[in-house]
């Protein structure tokens, strides 16, 4: 069961070879003797995935199965599950049961796939390390000493483990990609507005995008077309034709034309990761791929804009954390300010306090313009880099990260060292591109590394393409930890 | 530029998070550490460049001016610190 595809599991479902509940208490045995270790997850109810499990398994017998009916998926825990715990990773919402589903969770409810639980997370999604969770860090499951990335930490290791067939993630500067990077499994950030917002708890809401994270391209192509669609309680949903995105996962890659940019492969990219990368452009050279050099010449800029932006937008968003409404309120006050003032300074951990306020200093009189106007700017020049290489190419190849998962503590003193990881995920955030990472070797110290792919807009479905054909001919996507205990 | 220990102890009263002496110092290094890091984007010129601010041209849609939630304040409020009588209860505002 444990290297099952989603088809493959569909597959057994349809035929009646495995029950949803029966595949549903497997993963939650897995859970209940992994997660001690791991952490992957902040809630576990086996008697809610039970009862969606066999809500499943009545679907199947009626005849009124989807394609993924019955298999069960685990959820970040930023996503409001109605009558679930929501805490997004923060004390602030430690004890805040939602009171509704988020859009992506009624779309795999209405699937027909039952949950498994809400996984770990940074706080607030704001971290890449997982470290910043007040629920604890996440482990590595190729290695525990070692962080699993983040935000969505608790998603990736999960999938890694084999605790689940697949997860949810969302991705505001590299929160699916990195930390599956740092795992070894898949996941895609779509083209912003695929996915409605709606119930998802905001971090930055124009660069914030859910997406699907599994073992391999074809499970997350499955899970996007589950994902998508219009709604109208996002205001910035698409309005678009739905797709399937598994159609072009067949084509051959002939005449593909792969853009490599060449400041993804300059200073500060590590040697073993710089090595997998090359190895996995002559894979798909093999395959019929030409590669043609371009520049991204703004990307440089992109963690600096991502630091302005980002934060601006947070501090906004999170002022509705004042224990009023939900959540966290601080047991001992004078008075309505001080209420605010000493719930916000105990609810929230070190990293979001840092954030809203470099936001709130960077929106407050007399430096906007200076900062956030010339922040927005540059996202401009950064989004322009991108529409003129994809002139010239398909798709654009380079790394996740610019190197394998680092030990635990080792970058959570050091607030900048950590941001340099999400160098070169943060610019396909900036410009709303969809962004993919996808396994492609591992380092001497047995640790995966990441391939990222990136795409134009709306080309999702030639992504999952590229990296079809690529786990067609390699076996990273495939391999799991060994020895789990 | 640099934050001083005072510029700090004003942001963070404007995020409303009740900051000690302490902690106002050792948030100072690192805020000044991230803005050192946010300083390399001065130096563009981006005379000519219109801001962007969304990843999508998208308009606000307009709806019907037409109720189309159900009245769910009772399960909203479960979820609040202090709720009395159908309202949220905060410290007193005005005497």
């Amino acid at each position: 069961m444990s290297e099952t595809s989603l088809s493959a599991l569909a597959a057994q479902l349809a035929a009646k070879q495995v029950s949803s509940r029966e595949l549903a208490q497997a993963y939650l045995d897995r859970i209940a003797a992994l997660n001690p270790s791991i952490n992957a997850f902040i809630t576990v109810d086996a008697e809610k995935t039970l009862i969606e499990a066999a809500a499943a398994d009545g679907l199947i017998a009626a005849g009124q199965a989807g394609p993924l009916t019955g298999v069960p998926i685990a959820h970040k825990d930023i996503f409001c599950t109605d009558g679930w715990l929501t805490t997004c990773g923060s004390k602030m919402l430690h004890n805040f049961v939602a009171p509704y589903d988020a859009h992506v969770i009624q779309r795999f409810k209405a699937a027909g796939m039952p949950s498994l639980g809400k996984t770990n997370m940074d706080e607030f999604a704001m971290g890449s390390s997982n470290e910043t969770s007040y629920f604890g860090a996440v482990k590595n499951p190729w290695n525990t000493a070692y962080v699993p990335g983040g935000s969505s930490g608790g998603a990736a290791a999960c999938v890694a483990a084999r605790m689940a067939p697949a997860a949810t993630g969302t991705d505001t500067g590299g929160s699916i990609r990195q930390p599956a990077a740092l795992c070894g499994i898949t996941g895609l950030k779509p083209t912003y507005g695929l996915v409605s917002r709606y119930g998802m708890i905001a971090f930055a809401s124009s660069l914030d995008q859910a997406g699907p994270m599994a073992p391999s391209a074809e499970d997350c192509a499955l899970l996007l077309n589950v994902m998508t669609g219009f709604d109208p309680n996002d205001s910035t949903s698409l309005e678009r034709e739905k797709e399937d995105y598994t159609r072009d996962l067949n084509q051959p890659l002939a005449g593909l034309r792969v853009g490599l940019p060449r400041e993804f492969f300059a200073e500060g990219l590590n040697n073993e990761v710089a090595a997998a990368v090359d190895a996995a452009v002559a894979e798909l050279k093999k395959l019929g791929a030409t590669t043609v050099e371009i520049s991204l010449a703004n990307s440089q800029l992109a963690i600096p804009v991502y630091y302005v932006l980002a934060p601006a937008e947070a501090s906004s968003n999170l002022s509705r954390f004042d224990g009023v409404r939900y959540g966290y309120r601080a047991p001992d006050y004078a008075n309505l300010d001080d209420m605010y003032c000493k719930t916000r300074a105990q609810g929230f951990g070190a990293e979001v306090k840092r954030r809203i306020m470099i936001g709130a200093y960077v929106l407050s009189h007399g430096y906007y313009d200076a900062y956030y106007l010339q922040a927005q700017k540059i996202r401009r020049l950064i989004a322009d880099d991108f529409s003129a290489a994809f002139k010239t190419c398909d798709v654009i190849l380079g790394p996740t990260a610019p190197g394998t998962a680092f030990k635990l503590g080792e970058k959570s003193d050091d607030p900048v060292e950590m941001y340099l990881n999400d160098l070169y995920t943060i610019p396909a955030n900036l410009a709303g591109l969809p962004g993919m990472s996808l396994p492609c070797g591992f380092d001497a110290k047995g640790l995966p590394i990441g391939l990222q792919l990136v795409g134009n807009y709306f080309s999702e479905a030639k992504m999952f393409n590229v990296a079809h054909q690529y786990q067609r001919v390699t076996d990273w996507h495939a391999r799991a930890p060994e020895g789990l205990k | 530029m640099s934050l001083n220990q005072d510029d700090v102890k004003r942001i963070a009263r404007l995020a409303r998070i009740e900051t000690s002496d302490a902690e106002a110092q050792a948030t100072q290094a690192q805020l000044n550490s991230i803005f050192d890091l946010i300083a390399t984007m001065q130096a563009v010129d981006t005379r000519d460049v219109s801001p962007m601010a969304h990843a999508q041209e998208v308009t606000q849609r307009l709806r019907d001016d037409v109720v189309t939630e159900t009245d769910r304040h009772a399960a909203f409020q479960a979820v609040a610190p202090a709720v009395e009588n159908g309202l949220y209860l905060v410290p007193k505002v005005i005497e």
